[in-house]
């Protein structure tokens, strides 16, 4: 690998122009009308325009990032996520334009990015899946039976959903007859495919996730993120490791999604990410992310391991270099999304020019970020600005240390969700590690 | 007969429909319920539905689909009554 397209905006491009060239790989920025001035494209060593400010004419459009590649001679394409990252199309794209695509191939990307096709392989890899149907469920007379035996209340969720879109919860059976088909039309709507599926809904979860790499033959992990704290199914803390789980389940659950992605033959870093029941202990595999995640820092504070680095050695080639016993966890990390939205306001997304920026730094502290002083916040992507990562030889030091560095943090022009941040990190069942998916909405 | 502006309450791009496949929320000429949605502004992958404000008919659209819109831009005028 010589020249590494990024296919991708924002701090995320940042990066893996920064891990392209830690390796010594030249990078190519794409950026469109609104990204002209922005920091991924002066970082990086080569740039081409793309299109209008709409992702949709620009950050979406396959044709024309495979042509900006192919025009700036790299060999390689770097989704990053979002966007195309867990398109299959996009990977094959690439694949057929006689490039490397950094990430899995694209039936991989297909197979697990249809929640039904990868239901079955964690089922084949012996991975414990939320109980509930076995494939789609086609009309509202077989859902009604399948809820039956699987017990109210249950989860509505489309065969091809993500986002949290297409989601449905119903507590008993006049409620899924009425439920079922608008969430089939809205399925159908959204992303192309009608087919529903049912689960059991685990009433108090928490949502954790762990880290694999792959190289197509075997997998390590590297241990696991606590994504509980939500809102509207959008992560706005994760931390590793996560607090809420006892060695059993993690030495269980971290071992399950390695037979996960041995089963699907994976190669490059992915997420498998699980329901932890908080009451009973089980866990459950929900999906997996066949890309590199907005919360994989905190994994590379806590291993010491540069997560971008390998996907781009697996890329090329090289088999995985780490094997299970040379990763080890020290210490306790947490991020917090800081994002362009007012959260007294409902969280109203607050585009504009933003003034004078200053951001943490200092002893175990990381800023990824494409923010800096006299830069604006477009309304045409999304509204995260910066990820402020802490490290702490403990959960209790970090969150000591994550108040440090949120009194630092500075953004004038624009209101951002750091005063929520900073409220959070007060809040004793914050510091005790006592909260589930539904905590956060509650307490907002 | 009082002329209504209808007014993006933020800044964002704006679109005439639901999505690239649907028809139109509305049209000049056409009427419409105060309560009815005659556009969408999108910003940050979040979509605001903008509502007439006036039962009337629409008299014309100041901003072409998928501009970008400052939030009180006027957008649209409709006759009230």
């Amino acid at each position: 690998m010589r020249r590494l397209l990024v296919a991708n905006r924002g701090e995320i491009a940042v990066r893996i122009v920064r891990a392209a060239r830690d390796l010594g790989i030249e990078s190519v920025a794409v950026y469109s009308d609104a990204d002209a001035e922005a920091p991924h494209v002066r970082l990086a060593d080569h740039r081409v325009h793309i299109g209008p400010s709409s992702a949709a004419k620009s950050y979406l459009v396959v044709d024309a990032l495979v042509a900006a590649a192919k025009d700036a001679g790299a060999d390689a394409v770097h989704p990053g996520y979002g966007f195309l990252s867990e398109r299959a199309s996009f990977a094959a794209a690439v694949a057929e334009a006689g490039l490397t695509f950094v990430g899995p191939d694209a039936a991989t990307i297909e197979r697990m990015g249809d929640k039904v096709a990868a239901r079955e392989v964690a089922r084949a890899a012996g991975v414990p899946t939320v109980p509930g149907t076995p494939g789609g469920v086609e009309d509202v007379e077989e859902a009604v039976r399948a809820a039956s035996e699987v017990g109210y209340p249950v989860m509505l969720k489309a065969a091809a959903g993500g986002g949290g879109r297409g989601i449905r919860v119903v507590d008993d059976e006049a409620a899924l007859r009425k439920g079922f088909p608008q969430a089939s039309r809205e399925a159908a709507t959204a992303f192309g495919d009608g087919r529903m599926y049912l689960e059991r809904f685990v009433r108090r979860a928490r949502h954790v996730e762990v880290q694999v790499l792959g190289d197509g033959g075997s997998a390590v992990h590297l241990y696991e993120r606590e994504c509980s704290l939500q809102r509207r199914r959008q992560k706005v803390v994760e931390e590793a490791t996560a607090p809420g789980i006892g060695s059993e389940v993690r030495a269980a659950m971290t071992e399950s999604a390695v037979r996960l992605a041995t089963e699907c033959g994976y190669r490059s870093a992915g997420t498998v990410e699980f329901l932890v029941d908080d009451e009973s202990g089980e866990y459950f595999f929900i999906e997996m992310n066949t890309r590199i995640q907005v919360e994989h820092p905190t994994t590379e504070l806590v291993t010491g391991v540069d997560l971008v680095a390998e996907q781009l050695r697996i890329a090329a080639g090289e088999p995985l270099r780490l094997a299970q016993d040379d990763i080890v966890v020290r210490g306790h990390a947490l991020e917090f999304r800081i994002c362009a939205e007012d959260p007294d306001k409902g969280f109203l997304p607050q585009p504009g020019k933003v003034g004078r920026v200053h951001l943490p730094a200092g002893p175990w502290v990381r800023s990824d970020t494409w923010l800096e002083s006299d830069s604006a916040v477009s309304p045409y992507y999304d509204s995260l600005l910066a990820k402020v990562v802490v490290w702490g030889a403990d959960r209790e030091e970090a969150i000591r240390r994550s108040r440090r560095a949120l009194a630092e943090l500075e953004v004038e022009g624009v209101t951002t969700t750091t005063s929520m941040h900073r409220a959070l990190l007060d809040e004793p069942w914050f510091a005790a590690g006592e909260f589930h998916t539904g905590t956060l909405e509650e307490w907002l | 007969m009082a002329r209504h502006e209808v007014v993006s309450p933020i800044p964002g791009v704006f679109y005439r429909r639901p999505d690239p496949d649907s028809p139109l929320f509305t049209d000049a000429g056409e009427t419409v319920g105060a309560e009815d949605t005659v556009c969408l502004v999108e910003v940050m992958k979040s979509f605001h539905e903008v509502q007439a404000g006036a039962a009337g008919t629409v008299v014309e659209f100041l901003v072409e689909n998928e501009d970008e819109v400052d939030a009180g831009q006027v957008v649209a005028v409709i006759e009230a009554g």
